[in-house]
């Protein structure tokens, strides 16, 4: 239980100090901004206490706005899919996802990426839509939703196999 | 009374995820409406003291084109100074410097945006150097944004590419006047609207501010224009404007202070109470 809480530590500050300092300066044609920093709220253990994860997914959005000057924008996205997280789970990996040992750090089947992809997603429409606030920019959101969803799906898949753990 | 305990224990992470939830939508639509009242900005310590050790590093990496670039400035300045052949246009020079309502203080940006809709800089100087909201700012080449929240020692920018910027522009050669904003499209390009259809423009022209505001002293370079269009609403017209500045690459900025600015907006304040 404790080693859990630490790792999840470690990852919340490591996710969120190489988003500000690598990713945030990455800029793909100009606009496309990949957000790994949501693999944290991914790879929550799947039966971990679900209070604890809106709170982090709250403060993890909320340091993202304050390093981004954009409100609340992160934190109504984190926390949007923080919640659905079960739903999505449910869809992927079927009802009785509760009962089985669901690992995401491993070999990339269908179902774990769907669950990526899903929250992906969710996460960067709600992102953008809120960001813009506007009709008139519609287009725009959603071509920088969907570039930015590939490349964030792409980094997170390569993230979670460099951080594999190792087989025992 | 034992119900709504039970409603309240049975639903507590629908309930805690809707309070959280009504918390960050009031910050974003907040930030969204009124500024510098923001409450989550990058200037405070935490996020500037990251942006600057971040800044720290990656300065060395465009130092050869920020040292150009103050070498160019450095020039142009020098052939003003030299070219004053007696002493009497040096004291009319400083005369002039006299009256210049405005101080300069020199500052850095260590973290700049581009990217989105609404783009903010961080700068690192506050209000220990006299910074306060609604403050020009500009560089060598020209317009960069208006000052927005400050903290002791950081502060951000509403930079020219932020769809919620207006600033009040003109048309150098003929003073016709109009607002200067930004359509959310590309980084290179601002758009100048409002401009009445009698003002003869032509591509080319330069775009410069106006004489309007104390936010800005007048006729700062801004860029030229690049397309002409008719505002079919409006019937004004709508120019499409070539940013002299390169706003993805921004190194030392100044900082304007106006000096009668305090007394200038009692005078206005004064004049709508009547």
């Amino acid at each position: 239980m404790n080693s859990t809480l630490l790792v999840n530590i470690f990852r919340f500050i490591l996710l969120l100090a190489v988003q500000i300092v690598i990713f945030n300066n990455m800029n793909f044609l100009g606009f496309v901004m990949p957000l790994p920093y949501i693999l944290f709220i991914i790879l929550y253990p799947v039966n971990g206490n679900k209070t604890g994860l809106l709170f982090a997914s709250f403060l993890l959005g909320l340091t993202m706005d304050i390093f981004s000057n954009s409100g609340g924008v992160h934190a109504t996205a984190c926390l949007t899919l923080a919640y659905l997280r079960p739903y999505l789970f449910k869809f992927s990996f079927g009802i009785s996802y509760e009962y089985q040992t669901i690992k995401l750090n491993d070999v990339l089947t269908p179902e774990r990426f769907s669950f990526i992809l899903l929250s992906v997603v969710i996460h960067h429409f709600t992102l953008f839509i809120i960001e813009a606030f506007q009709v008139s920019f519609f287009l725009d959101i959603l071509i920088r939703a969907l570039l930015s969803t590939i490349f964030t799906v792409i980094l997170c898949i390569i993230i979670i196999y460099l951080i594999k753990p190792n087989k025992r | 009374m034992q119900q709504i305990f039970n409603f309240i224990f049975k639903n507590s992470n629908r309930i805690l995820f809707l309070l959280l939830l009504s918390i960050s939508f009031f910050l974003t639509i907040q930030a969204h409406s009124y500024h510098k009242s923001k409450i989550i900005s990058s200037a405070n310590i935490l996020s500037g003291g990251v942006y600057e050790k971040i800044n720290n590093v990656s300065e060395y990496l465009n130092l050869k084109t920020q040292n150009d670039a103050l070498a160019i400035e450095n020039a142009r300045l020098k052939s003003i100074l030299f070219a004053t052949t007696d002493s009497i246009s040096i004291t009319k020079l400083e005369k002039t410097k006299e009256t210049q309502p405005y101080d300069i203080v020199v500052s850095k940006v260590i973290h700049n945006s581009y990217n989105v809709h609404e783009n903010y800089l961080t700068l690192n100087s506050g209000k220990l150097q006299g910074v306060k909201s609604d403050m020009g700012v500009i560089n060598n080449l020209g317009l960069v944004g208006v000052i927005d929240n400050t903290s002791p020692r950081y502060s951000t920018v509403v930079s020219i590419l932020n769809v919620k910027s207006q600033i009040n522009a003109k048309i150098k050669k003929s003073n016709h006047f109009g607002s200067l904003i930004w359509n959310g499209k590309s980084t290179g390009f601002v758009q100048l609207i409002d401009v009445p259809r009698l003002a003869s423009v032509r591509k080319g022209d330069t775009i410069v501010t106006g004489g309007q505001s104390v936010i800005f002293p007048e006729n700062i370079n801004i860029g030229t224009i690049e397309k002409i269009y008719i505002d079919n609403k409006t019937n004004y017209y709508t120019l499409d404007i070539k940013l002299f500045n390169d706003m993805t690459n921004l190194g030392h900025v100044y900082i304007l202070k106006s000096r009668y600015r305090d007394e200038l907006n009692n005078l206005e304040k004064v004049k709508k109470n009547e």
